[in-house]
Parts: structure tokens; C-alpha cells; sequence
């Protein structure tokens, strides 16, 4: 299934337009970079293509239909900073479970340990906190996940061992990778094609 | 209340605060078994041990009727307390309402139940409580309402910013994406973040509760002057002050402040045990 | 002598467990670099191995339940609390991350005035926006009304009028597109050619690499590398600790490889070597006893097997 961005404008408010007459498709298993300098709403279409916020002109399809209001939404899209995305009073146990039930091998592939899912967010590093929530947007619903500066609050071994599993996953449900990073040569290592906004 | 254990007694800060709670506790739960060890014979006249100093017999001496001014202290605090729970119920109750509606209902409802709270945080407590009680004709249900009526507006306030800091929170919006539906959300999510701060809120509030309820009888403005309030045993007392009986006001008076503290200690150490990052 | 020497630095904190019990956490054991004039070193290392820890217990800004051993010493003096207070903002400056501490309510450049300890406030201020390329308009704008790199240029401006000897910088990057990040990285540069010790926090070894002339690699807790930036290149093979190769071989332009596991938590440190279980040169004596820091080859590594 094809996921499209027909015509997207959109703007806050009465403020200039952030982005007008967006247009471009991903296929499934595809891995596409998109980069361009700060402040030209790259966040904003991320959250866009995975249903945060709604498109003031155009639509985003999946497969030629619209994307569901409620229910599992089949592009998700993981954060910055996982600090912020995860509840502070929920074990790591049931954060994970809000997706569905976690996938064995994936887990085992990002280095979560069984002992983590017993503990409290503030009882991670941030590394680890962006494992937890890679795991729970890779659901088995998802066709297609949004990585917004996934990696970039992560030291280098922590953003290969992430990207490694995320890669492989991908490959076996031909899953797309929509790639936001201001690093250049980490685009080069995963994007089979580049757009710039 | 502050109690603090030094020495061979070596305990972290979490288990002090317990201990602590626990105190002010055990002195509350005293008062109200107090209560039911003591009938209305406890607190009969007897001419003639009039205007006695505290004693052995009569810990805090007897009044120009020659009744025992333990068990009436103890009495009129049961009933402040009674008084108090019920209006700080009734007032957290409307905290939630008016709080919840405030942050889930949309803008107009915002608006208006904002200019609510500016408006009544605006006025004393007292006065508008006054007023309320003196309209309601006074009594136990004038002194009620009056309590349940102008004491949410601080409460409602925090559970509108809690509800709806907790409602734009990344977690809550990824959530709706992992397909859960608004009442998982408010189940799991948002509701678990307000229990904590809606409990402490309602402790701290009842304190108040009690120090205005005596406050207004002692105005002669609450409970008839029948009951054994401890507002009547104040106001009574101070005709007596000035002929030396010094104990009919200062025990009920230090009494009061004692539970008024107890409360306020209880509910201000649960907060900081719950939510130590905001002291 | 170094300006800067910090020698077997620990940091413990009190933390309540479940219930009840407290426990000890080690966010920093036995750390040990030093800091010279003239130099930019660069702390790279994970979230979690106590890099920014490192520069809160040099500004004395630890929080109030840690507690600290061994010791930190400015221009060969043991810096106490009194001391370091009086040196804070003075002698050794931080340029935070983010303008959440500038205060919202005062015009900037009256921020950046409070901060001049030499010559006219105004004129400095003046000054600084000159080299910086702040517009002189830029003086009269509250904190929220900058833009991101405009931001950045004023809190470094902050630290350059304090005349500061020192300046630690805590992970002045993320997020910045290229053109902002080379501009963060040049300026953090040029202030140590014009004689500061300049410490850079960052995760990003990529970065740290194109100014910093000394590199210490931070895991779990403690320094396990200190090189010359130079030995960075080709397959690490001048790099003396695994994990440091480990680290650069991970680079999307290098290797890309990952190693498995993760960084110990620090409320559970092994007894041994904190790099042992993901690393593939251990022997038995690794899990033993912490080896110690030592010189090798114009570096310091904390490995036994090192060569």
C-alpha cells in the first residue's frame, strides 16, 4: 500500500502559509530521507503524514483511501525526545503493551532488557526511553513509520543498534521509513532516495 | 505540627514524614473516639465545682456552670470536624465539576468558569461565607452550604491546569494514535495524574473549612448558640476572660489550632511525599 | 599546569527505591580528566554516562541529595563550595543549551551588560554583538523573540564578556542544521584559540571531532579513553579503548555497526571493568577489579588489554 501526500498546505493560525502544494508518495518498504534547514515545517508534515495534525488543503492517503480518525493508525511516527513521550507514572511494561503486544525478536534486536519493563521512566536514560517507544510505533498495524530526529539526542552505537532493528523490520513486513535528520551522512546510510522541503 | 527525631533514632526523610503523618493522625483519631466515650452527662451541670482551674479531675478546668471543659473541648471540635468534612466534601466535589468541565468542555465553559473562580478568589473567603450562612438562615445547614460554596475555587483551578497539561502531553496524543479511545485515555492516562493532586488539594482544604466554621459562630453567625461548638465555647468564654478564668478560652483556642495544624501537616507532607519535585 | 584538573571524581546520589528503602545511585566513579588553556576538549559519551554531571559538579550546581569525593581543582587549588560560587559566571561560565536561562523578562542586552566584569558594560555588550554579528537591535529583544541562532550567539556572548578563563559548553548542537551547527562549533573554536579552556558536552563525536584537539570518552560513569582528537580516523586503530572503536566504528560514515547490550545502570555497576559485558576482548581479571586510568601512548586509557 502506497502512502501519498496530495497538495498539503498548511499554516497556524492567521500566520504565513509554513508549506504549500506538497506532493509525494512512498511505496512500501521504501526508505525516504527528508531534509531541509530548520523552520520550514518539516516536523509539521511528520505530524501531518501520521495524524496529528489535519492538512488545511490536500490529504494524505494510505493505499488511495483516506487515514482513520480512531483505531491504530498505520503510520506512526516516533519523537525527539521520548522523555516527553511516555507517561512518568506508567511502568515500561505497560507503556510498551499501549501498541499492542511487542513483537519477541524486535525487542531482543533494540536491547531491551526484561528488567526495564519493571521500572519508571525517570529510572532510564534517554536511550533507552527511545527504544521503548520505537518498539511500542512498530505495532503490527503500522505500514509505515515517521522517524523525526529519532536518533539524534543518541550516541552513535545506541542510533546504529536502533536503526539496525528498525532496518530489519522494515525489510521483513516491507514497512517505509519516512528519515527527518539534519545528519547528512546518516541519510546516506539509510535512504535509498532523499527529498529535500 | 513539626516533630523531628534526632539522635539514635535514624530514619530517612520519607519514613520521618510517614511518622509524622502518623502523629497528626493519632491525634485526630483521639478527638473523634473521644467523642463516643463522652455522652451528654459528661458535659452536665454541676453548680457546685464552678470556674475551677485545670486539675487532675478537670484537665482543663470547668466553666461558670460547673461543666467539665475537657469534654466540652472535645465535643465542639468533633462537631467543627463534622462540620468541616461535609462542607470540604461538598466544595471538592464542586472543584471537580466546575475543574473538569473548565478543561474538556470547550471555550465558553472555560471562559465562564474561569471568570467564576477570578470572581469568588477575588472576594474574602469569609465574608462571602458570611453572607451565604447568614442568607441560608444560619445553622448547621446555613454554615454548610456557606463552606461548600466558597471554598472551591483554588481546588478547581489546579484540577483545570492538571487536566489539561496532562491533555496535551505527547504521551496522551500518541495514545489516541495507538487506537485508544478517549475513556481508556481518561481511565488511564489523565485520571491516575489527578487522584494524587485531588486528594491533597481536599485535605488542605479541610482545615480551612473548620477554622472558618468556628470563625463564623464565634460571630454568632453559624451554628446556634445550643450546640457545644467550639465557636460558642470561644465566643461564651471571652465574656470570662476578664474575671481571671483564662482556661475557658485558652485550651478549647490552643485545641483548635492543634487539629487545624494536624490537618494542614497531614495534607502538606502527603503532597511533598507524592510529588517531591515540586515543593 | 592544567587549568582545570578533576581527579577521581565520584557522585553518589540518595534515591528512594520502592516504598521505604533508599539506595545509592554512582553516577560518576573515579573520574578523573584535566583541562588545559588554549584547548578545547571534547566529553563524548552516551545519555546516562554522566557528562552533564560533570559540568554540574564543576559550577557546584549538583543537586542538593548527591554527594561527591575526590576532588576538582581550578589553577592547582582545590575549588570548595565557597570558592567555586565566587568563580561561577566569573572565571568558569556555562553556555547552557537552550535560552530557558536567559530571564524572559529582561531585555538581553541588559542581560548580557549584568555579566561584563572588565572595562564599560555598554561597550562590551556592544562589542560582543559586533563580533557575533548581532544587529543592534538585537540589545533591545526579550529572550523569547529570538530566533534559535541568534539564541545561541547570545548566551555565548554572555559567557565571551565575563572575561571566564573556562567555559563549558553542554550539548550546544542538536538539532541545528548544518549551516548553525558549523557556525556553534567555530565560534566554541575561536574562544579557545583566544586562550579559554573550552569544554564541549556532546553525544556527537562527528561535531566534537571538527574543533576539540582532545577527546575524553565517557562510559557509565567514568572516563575510559583520553586521546589526541587526530587518533579519531581511519578504522580506529589508534584508539585505545574498545569502547572508543566501538564508538567510532558505529558512525553512519564508518561502519554503522552496533555492539549489543547497554550501558550498565548506575544503581548496579559491575565490580569489574563497566565495559566488560559487551566487549569482546574480556578476560576473567576484567570482571575482577576496575582497572585503573593510565598513560599509553600519549593518551590515557582504562583498559588492561590495551595496547
Amino acid at each position: 500500500m502506497q502512502l501519498d501526500a496530495k497538495n498539503i498546505g498548511f499554516r497556524y493560525g492567521k500566520s504565513p502559509w509554513l508549506f504549500k502544494g506538497i506532493n509525494f508518495s512512498m511505496q512500501p518498504g521504501e526508505v525516504v530521507g527528508l531534509k531541509g534547514p530548520s523552520g520550514t515545517g518539516k516536523t509539521t508534515l511528520c505530524r501531518i503524514l501520521a495524524g496529528y495534525e489535519k492538512p488545511l488543503e490536500g490529504k494524505v492517503t494510505l493505499g488511495g483511501k483516506a487515514l482513520p480518525e480512531i483505531g491504530y493508525h498505520p503510520v506512526q511516527m516516533v519523537f525527539q525526545h521520548p522523555e516527553k513521550a511516555v507517561n512518568p507514572r506508567w511502568k515500561m511494561g505497560k507503556t510498551l503493551k499501549e501498541g499492542g503486544r511487542p513483537d519477541d525478536d524486535l525487542l531482543a534486536r533494540l536491547g531491551i532488557q526484561q528488567e526495564w519493563l519493571e521500572r519508571l521512566p525517570n529510572e532510564l536514560s534517554g536511550g533507552e526511553l527511545q527504544r521503548f517507544c520505537v518498539a511500542r510505533a512498530l505495532g503490527p498495524g503500522t505500514r509505515f513509520l515517521i522517524a523525526d530526529e529519532m536518533t539524534t539526542m543518541l550516541d552513535a552505537i545506541t542510533q546504529a543498534q536502533i536503526w539496525h532493528a528498525v532496518l530489519h523490520l522494515a525489510e521483513k513486513r516491507k514497512m517505509g521509513i519516512l528519515v527527518v535528520s539534519h545528519d547528512a551522512k546518516l541519510m546516506n546510510r539509510l535512504c535509498d532516495r532523499v527529498i529535500e522541503l | 505540627m513539626n516533630l523531628s527525631f534526632k539522635g539514635k533514632l535514624s530514619l530517612n526523610r520519607r519514613q520521618r514524614t510517614i511518622l509524622e503523618i502518623g502523629a497528626a493522625l493519632g491525634f485526630i483519631m483521639a478527638i473523634i473516639i473521644g467523642r463516643f466515650m463522652l455522652d451528654e452527662g459528661s458535659i452536665g451541670t454541676n453548680l457546685s465545682e464552678r470556674n475551677l482551674p485545670p486539675s487532675f479531675e478537670h484537665f482543663f478546668g470547668t466553666d461558670w456552670l460547673g461543666r467539665d471543659m475537657f469534654a466540652r473541648t472535645i465535643m465542639g471540635l468533633s462537631l467543627s470536624m463534622g462540620v468541616g468534612l461535609a462542607g470540604a466534601v461538598s466544595s471538592a466535589a464542586i472543584a471537580l465539576v466546575l475543574g473538569l468541565a473548565a478543561a474538556t468542555l470547550g471555550k465558553t465553559a472555560d471562559t465562564i468558569i474561569s471568570w467564576l473562580i477570578d470572581l469568588f478568589l477575588s472576594v474574602p473567603h469569609l465574608v462571602t461565607l458570611i453572607l451565604i450562612s447568614f442568607a441560608l438562615g444560619g445553622g448547621f445547614k446555613g454554615i454548610v452550604f456557606g463552606i461548600a460554596l466558597t471554598h472551591w475555587p483554588s481546588l478547581a483551578r489546579v484540577i483545570r491546569a492538571e487536566v489539561m497539561q496532562v491533555r496535551s502531553a505527547d504521551y496522551v496524543h500518541i495514545s489516541r494514535k495507538m487506537g485508544k479511545p478517549r475513556t481508556w485515555i481518561a481511565i488511564h492516562h489523565i485520571i491516575p495524574h489527578l487522584i494524587p493532586q485531588f486528594l491533597i488539594g481536599f485535605l488542605l482544604m479541610f482545615p480551612h473549612a473548620i477554622l472558618h466554621e468556628a470563625a463564623v459562630t464565634f460571630l454568632g453567625l453559624g451554628l446556634s448558640p445550643h450546640e457545644p461548638a467550639i465557636g460558642i465555647i470561644l465566643s461564651e468564654s471571652m465574656k470570662y476572660l476578664s474575671s481571671g478564668l483564662w482556661w475557658l478560652a485558652f485550651f478549647p483556642g490552643l485545641s483548635l489550632l492543634l487539629v487545624v495544624r494536624s490537618f494542614d501537616a497531614v495534607g502538606e507532607r502527603l503532597r511533598v511525599l507524592m510529588d517531591p519535585a515540586r515543593t | 599546569m592544567p587549568i582545570l584538573e578533576v581527579e577521581n571524581l565520584s557522585v553518589t546520589f540518595r534515591q528512594y527505591a520502592s516504598g521505604l528503602k533508599e539506595r545509592n545511585i554512582r553516577a560518576i566513579s573515579n573520574l578523573s580528566v584535566t583541562l588545559e588553556q588554549g584547548e578545547v576538549l571534547a566529553v563524548v559519551g552516551a545519555s546516562g554516562s554522566g557528562k552533564s554531571l560533570l559540568a554540574h559538579a564543576i559550577l557546584g550546581i549538583l543537586p542538593a541529595n548527591a554527594e561527591t569525593a575526590g576532588s576538582i581543582k581550578y589553577c592547582g587549588e582545590t575549588l570548595t563550595a565557597k570558592r567555586t560560587q565566587s568563580l561561577r559566571g566569573r572565571e568558569i561560565a556555562l553556555v547552557p543549551q537552550s535560552v530557558g536561562y536567559l530571564d524572559p523578562l529582561m531585555r538581553v542586552g541588559n542581560q548580557v551588560r549584568t555579566a561584563v566584569r572588565n572595562g564599560k558594560p555598554a561597550e562590551e555588550q556592544r562589542k560582543v554583538f559586533k563580533r557575533y554579528k548581532l544587529k543592534s537591535v538585537v540589545e533591545k529583544l526579550f529572550p523569547f523573540e529570538l530566533s534559535g541562532g541568534m539564541a545561541r550567539r547570545v548566551l555565548l556572548s554572555t559567557a565571551m564578556v565575563s572575561g571566564a578563563k573556562v567555559i563549558i559548553a553542554d550539548e550546544p548542537t542538536p538539532g541545528l542544521d548544518p549551516e548553525a551547527l558549523n557556525e556553534a562549533l567555530l565560534n566554541l573554536r575561536e574562544l579557545g584559540d583566544q586562550g579559554c579552556a573550552v569544554m564541549l558536552i556532546t553525544h556527537d563525536i562527528d561535531s566534537a571531532l571538527r574543533i576539540a584537539d582532545k577527546i575524553a570518552v565517557f562510559y557509565a560513569g567514568t572516563t575510559v579513553e583520553i586521546a589526541p582528537a587526530k587518533d579519531f580516523t581511519g578504522d580506529g586503530e589508534h584508539l585505545r579503548h574498545p569502547y572508543s572503536k566501538a564508538l567510532w566504528g558505529a558512525l553512519p560514515q564508518n561502519g554503522f555497526t552496533p555492539i549489543p547490550g547497554s550501558q550498565p545502570h548506575s544503581a548496579a555497576l559491575p565490580p569489574g571493568c563497566l565495559f566488560a559485558s559487551r566487549c569482546e576482548k574480556a578476560t576473567k581479571e576484567c570482571h575482577q577489579a576496575q582497572p585503573d586510568l593510565r598513560e599509553l601512548r600519549n593518551g590515557k586509557v582504562r583498559c588492561i588489554h590495551a595496547t
